[in-house]
């Protein structure tokens, strides 16, 4: 393995997930059925979700979700599917949902139209934008484009606090959705009629991009990501190529930030700043860049992270970078990548097989993770909860941090669950063996 | 494939938002402050301060009522107006009432418009927002409304009564102002001048500029403009690391003069200063612990020191929250209709044991107080911070400061 | 005029620290072709394992010990995570080393604390060295210029004129063919990581004091690093160094003097609006220059980006 990682110094002309050779290919865009099977699934799902969580905060999440998964999805149109690793996404679906506040603001204008009609301006400005910066940055791709993106990033982040008269400064630019004409009557005064504006949106926004990757621009962008040299015999410009598919990521991601002006009604400097910049594009990656629908685990997952294990923990942060490098030493493709791997063991109909092996591992090594996150949350409230207050409520069990016993049992149980995992580990080679026959074992 | 990771979400989702509504008969007070990153310190400290507060003042006794309990439940905001928003979401889904938030004032901007929002859209969820820190003077000015308190002192309440020490001290004719470039030091830099204006017009303001907040890595272009410019003090409102940045390397670059600020102390900040510090550093601000106002502050503080060695109590108004919380709902007579307690807050008077009188001012809801200013120094510290032998020690107070100043406020009042 | 001697002592000061982070990073960045996204980390971490140790030790053995462990530290990072990741391909290790300054900075706050550490200059060297014009230099400045043209000519030195270095310059162009002369890559790949995280480490311990050490100094320093070494060209040495000082130099200048966008516009011959108020324009109006002064090496980027794609001293385009 060790001779191919310098190959791409010595030509000089090296793409970000270009080679497709060996282990690459697991990152590589994989092909997607053709039936309308997900999408109707996807469509009901989001209906009926707000009947099974109720509450505004479940609803407030699941619209942060979502807006992740537009915004997501349009990251992956460059990262994915262009080859184009930009390090200042933000700042397009910021400047969209920036104008989208001002639209809002302009009362005589915003009550021409109804609510739901909104992030297409966002995305517009989110285009008009991206149409400025990739007229300069798409020239070359690889180091120079994503320097590049990572410089506008810095300086239209930077312009946030400088042009208050646009970004509002450091409190930003708030208004009241409220006030555009009423769709069919609907004002928009609650979450729930919020949750389904945005639900209308993503859907159509991922049937739009995903009708893109399959226009003959969407599958250059392809080529031109794995060969430039040859997309250019081929008669196609890559320069124009790489363009295109920038100004519609753009459009997305300003509908994305649209979406985010509806569901919060402020937009402030941290939807432009490089911490948002890069945490899209490690949602992207923690979904799998090589699958249209990686993303959207992406979002989902991270989401849930950010928001729900944040409540639990003051240490998210740490499981969450935990998290990342695991994914990136072990799953270059990614949960998408995870997931697909077993598509041939459906294939071939053995995907039954594999379920047994899988819960003696898995299960085993769910506790392991569980117990020592509970060693790590011992050792934080030992070290850092106040003096005197030893209990502690950790899996529905309050406990005494300072005594000897939670920790034995918190270490056997990690020892016994990585020891029942690892004793169990061959028989699941074996098995995933025998359910990929026409696949060299690759766990 | 879909499908499968939605249910996981679901399933997760169902276990936290489910978990609500168990302790009905607790107030629950949502405290929206960052938990983590780089602000984590000064909201784990005010996390604490509030925790002690409400089981010292409050539950210790018996409680409010009829022996309900104040139950302080921490929400990480990340110091993101976003994140703040999605907490306050879920933070009403759980049965809150009360918010408490203070730092950052565009948090504190987008929080305060969302609960008008919120209380608009939802007479049955309404909340009320005790603000203990954000001191944009905006906030009680133009952007007030009924639901939001101000506990601190406002910039321009302060900067008046800093002001007030500066044109005491008859050697000082030329200051600088330098500030993080964002509306908080917009607001210091134009008060300064109005106020120095107004007070000693024979004090020339050598310069008067912004820098970009939590980006200047090294302050020493700065420092060397103000030591240029000849200036005998300097007045900022840095404040985190900005502070830290600016003070050490002014003092180190050669000026001599007092430093008059806003925040700098606790939280790591006075022990890095020490002793080059040392009678440079002028503070302003409310409710002073050197020396101490009363024993039963000193009984509070000790404890508070004997539960959490490494904190500071550095933000006493937090204990001025609870206090008159939890006298208002007692006056109210009820936790859960949040329009009578406001209107219990609403002009209320409070002796607090941090010294002095405190007054709620129903125009613009904005907490008149004595204010303080200190030195920091290591000499006649009862009360150090950061475990390091220096404090902050009174050297004037300004009673009852700006009682009468103006706002424009137009308070809007639920009928 | 004494103003301006004083700026150019502070900006050398920056720009030679600036340098000691750059010259490791781009190092790295020619051997493996990956922007390294922990390198700050790893400066945070020298300064405070320093801290850690001048509290048993004093502040000379932490400049003697910790850029050493860091640089163990960043070996075994390259030895078990990167070097697992890069068969992979470039955005993986990206995402790597992205993931792990998130990793660093939670770790260092999980066994630090939140708080800033009381971190300071060694009393031996607590003394102003000279004053102009009531301006003091520190001694400890002084220091730090000494340390970092020490680095500077010692990599300079092993790079091109001892047999280690021209190895080491030829595995970055020519792995294959080095390899096939019998020297053992991969290990000379993490060593030239250890030493180029160890430089970090040594920034990390000689700027702590100065510039402060709190989990968020990593992140202030933040991409202005990859910002340097892309204008002086990447893998380039000299490129690295005349890009720390010019950056040094132009922040330092911009924030020293009080330049308003008004008087350049007005210099060439725009008339500034009568009624500034309602301009749209009129944040731009009255934009100062050290407020724009941290983000000019960023225009500068993308202006040698557009221009030079290879950068100053940069010999390829990557």
């Amino acid at each position: 393995m060790s001779d191919l990682k310098h190959t791409d110094i010595e030509d000089g002309t090296e793409q970000i997930t270009t080679d497709p050779t060996d282990a690459r290919e697991k990152m590589r865009a994989g092909s997607m059925t053709y039936t309308l099977m997900p999408w109707i699934v996807g469509a009901v799902l989001l209906v009926i979700m707000p009947f099974i969580f109720t509450s505004n905060s479940a609803l407030t999440i699941m619209n942060q979700m979502w807006i992740t998964v537009v915004f997501a999805l349009s990251y992956n149109m460059l990262l994915g599917q262009g080859g184009m690793l930009s390090f200042g996404h933000a700042v397009y679906a910021g400047v969209g949902g920036f104008a989208a506040m001002h639209i809002m603001n302009a009362s005589d204008f915003f009550a021409s139209f109804p609510l739901p009609v909104l992030p297409l301006f966002a995305g517009l400005f989110g285009m008009g934008l991206a149409l400025i910066v990739g007229s300069f940055s798409t020239r070359n791709a690889g180091t120079v484009f994503a320097m590049i993106s990572l410089g506008v990033g810095e300086l239209i982040a930077a312009c946030s606090v400088i042009i208050v008269a646009f970004f509002g400064g450091e409190e930003g630019i708030s208004g009241d959705r409220t006030y555009a004409m009423p769709f069919f009557g609907n004002e928009f005064l609650q979450q729930i009629d919020v949750y389904y504006l945005t639900s209308f949106w993503v859907l159509l926004s991922a049937v739009l991009m995903y009708l893109w990757s399959r226009t003959p621009v969407g599958r250059m962008a392809n080529a031109v990501r794995d060969n430039p040299e040859r997309a250019e015999f081929l008669g196609y410009s890559a320069r124009w190529v790489r363009f295109y598919s920038f100004v519609a990521s753009g459009f997305f991601a300003g509908i994305a930030g649209g979406l985010f002006a509806i569901n919060y009604e402020i937009l402030t400097e941290e939807n432009l700043n490089t911490a948002s910049s890069g945490v899209i594009l490690l949602v992207t990656f923690l979904g799998g860049v090589g699958f249209f629908f990686g993303p959207i685990i992406g979002a989902v997952v991270f989401t849930l992270v950010q928001t729900v294990l944040s409540l639990q923990t003051e240490l998210w942060a740490f499981y969450a970078g935990v998290l990342f490098l695991a994914t990136v030493m072990f799953f270059p493709g990614g949960l998408a990548g995870l997931i697909m791997m077993h598509v041939p063991a459906f294939k071939t109909g053995r995907a039954g097989t594999l379920v047994m092996p899988y819960i003696k591992t898995l299960l085993p090594a769910a506790v392991g993770v569980l117990a020592v996150s509970a060693l790590v949350e011992m050792t934080f409230h030992v070290r850092h909860a106040a003096t005197g207050d030893y209990d502690m409520t950790l899996f529905w069990t309050t406990f005494n941090s300072h005594s000897l016993l939670p920790w034995i049992i918190a270490i056997a149980v990690a020892v016994l669950a990585f020891w029942i995992t690892r004793r169990n580990m061959p028989e699941l080679r074996a098995a995933w063996a025998t359910a990929n026959t026409a696949r060299e074992g690759t766990v | 494939m879909k499908k499968i990771t939605k249910l996981g979400a679901v399933s997760a989702l169902s276990m936290i938002v489910g978990a609500s509504a168990a302790f009905a008969e607790n107030i629950k007070i949502a405290f929206i402050d960052p938990l983590s990153g780089p602000f984590a310190s000064t909201g784990t400290n005010g996390l604490h301060q509030f925790e002690f507060a409400a089981d010292y003042m409050v539950n210790d006794d018996g409680g409010v009522l009829d022996g309900q309990k104040f139950e302080i439940i921490g929400y990480d905001n990340k110091i993101s107006p976003k994140e703040s928003l999605i907490q306050l979401q879920v933070a009403i889904d759980q049965g809150v009432r009360y918010i408490v938030q203070g730092n950052s004032s565009g948090v504190a901007n987008a929080l305060t418009e969302a609960i008008d929002k919120h209380n608009k859209r939802n007479p049955d969820s309404r909340v009320l927002f005790l603000n203990y820190a954000a001191v944009d003077p905006a906030l009680t000015n133009e952007k007030c409304n009924f639901w939001h308190f101000r506990f601190d002192a406002n910039a321009d309440i302060k900067m008046d009564a800093l002001t007030d020490v500066i044109a005491q001290q008859d050697d000082i004719k030329k200051v600088y102002i330098i500030g993080q470039d964002y509306s908080f030091g917009k607001a210091v830099s134009a008060a300064a001048n109005k106020f120095l204006g107004e007070k000693r017009d024979d004090i020339e303001i050598v310069g008067d500029e912004l820098h970009p907040i939590g980006k200047v890595k090294d302050f020493t272009p700065y420092a060397r403009k103000i030591v240029a410019s000849g200036a005998d003090a300097v007045i900022t409102g840095n404040w985190g690391a900005d502070m830290l940045g600016l003070g050490k390397s002014v003092i180190e670059n050669g000026f001599d003069g007092p430093i008059y600020t806003y925040y700098a102390a606790g939280s790591g900040i006075t022990a890095a200063f020490g002793e080059s510090g040392k009678d440079r550093i002028r503070l302003i601000s409310q409710g002073g612990i050197n020396p101490i106002a009363s024993e039963e502050a000193r009984a509070a503080y000790e404890a508070f020191e004997k539960k959490y060695p490494d904190g500071n109590i550095d933000q006493s108004r937090i204990f001025n929250v609870i206090g008159m919380l939890e006298k208002a709902i007692e006056q109210a007579g009820t936790a859960d209709d949040v329009v009578a307690v406001a209107k219990e807050l609403e002009g209320m008077e409070y002796e607090t044991m941090w010294g002095g009188k405190l007054y709620m001012r129903p125009q613009d809801h904005q907490l008149i107080q004595d204010m303080h200013v200190g030195v920091h120094t290591d000499e006649n510290i009862d009360f150090d911070y950061d475990q390091s032998g220096f404090g902050v020690l009174t050297e004037s107070t300004v009673e009852m400061a700006s009682m009468d100043s103006p706002t424009t406020c137009e308070m809007k009042r639920p009928e | 005029m004494e103003l301006i001697l004083v700026n150019v002592i502070d900006g050398l000061v920056t720009g030679l620290l600036l340098f000691m982070l750059s010259a490791g990073l781009t190092l790295i960045f020619s051997m493996m072709g990956v922007l390294n996204f922990a390198h700050a980390s790893f400066y945070m971490l020298g300064a405070y394992f320093a801290y850690q140790i001048s509290l048993a030790l004093g502040f000379w053995m932490g400049l003697l010990l910790a850029p050493l462990i860091v640089g163990v530290l960043g070996a075994g990072v390259e030895r078990y995570g990167l070097r697992r990741v890069h068969q992979y391909g470039h955005v993986p290790e990206l995402i790597f080393t992205f993931g792990l300054a998130l990793l660093i900075e939670e770790l260092v706050q999980f066994i630090w604390g939140k708080n800033q550490m009381p971190y300071d200059i060694p009393d031996i060297l607590n003394f102003t060295a000279f004053s102009i014009a009531g301006n003091s230099i520190p001694a400890y400045k002084i220091f730090m210029i000494f340390i970092s043209v020490a680095i500077f000519i010692g990599l300079l030195y092993i790079l091109t004129r001892t047999r280690v270095g021209m190895i080491i310059q030829a595995a970055l162009s020519y792995p294959r063919t080095v390899e096939a002369l019998g020297h053992n890559v991969p290990l000379i790949f993490m060593g030239v990581f250890g030493v180029g995280t160890a430089l970090a480490g040594v920034a990390g311990v000689i700027a702590g004091p100065v510039l402060g050490t709190f989990p968020g100094m990593a992140f202030v320093l933040g991409s202005i690093v990859f910002v340097t070494i892309v204008i002086g060209g990447l893998g380039s040495l000299w490129g690295a160094l005349v890009a720390s000082l010019l950056i040094g130099w132009l922040t330092t200048f911009a924030k020293s003097y009080n330049i308003e966008m008004s008087n350049i516009l007005n210099g060439i011959g725009i008339v500034t609006p009568s009624n500034l108020e309602d301009n749209i324009f009129r944040d731009l109006w009255t934009v100062t220059s050290p407020q724009i002064a941290d983000i000019l090496p960023y225009i500068l980027m993308v202006l040698i980006l557009i221009f030079r794609p290879a950068g100053l001293f940069g010999k390829r385009h990557t």
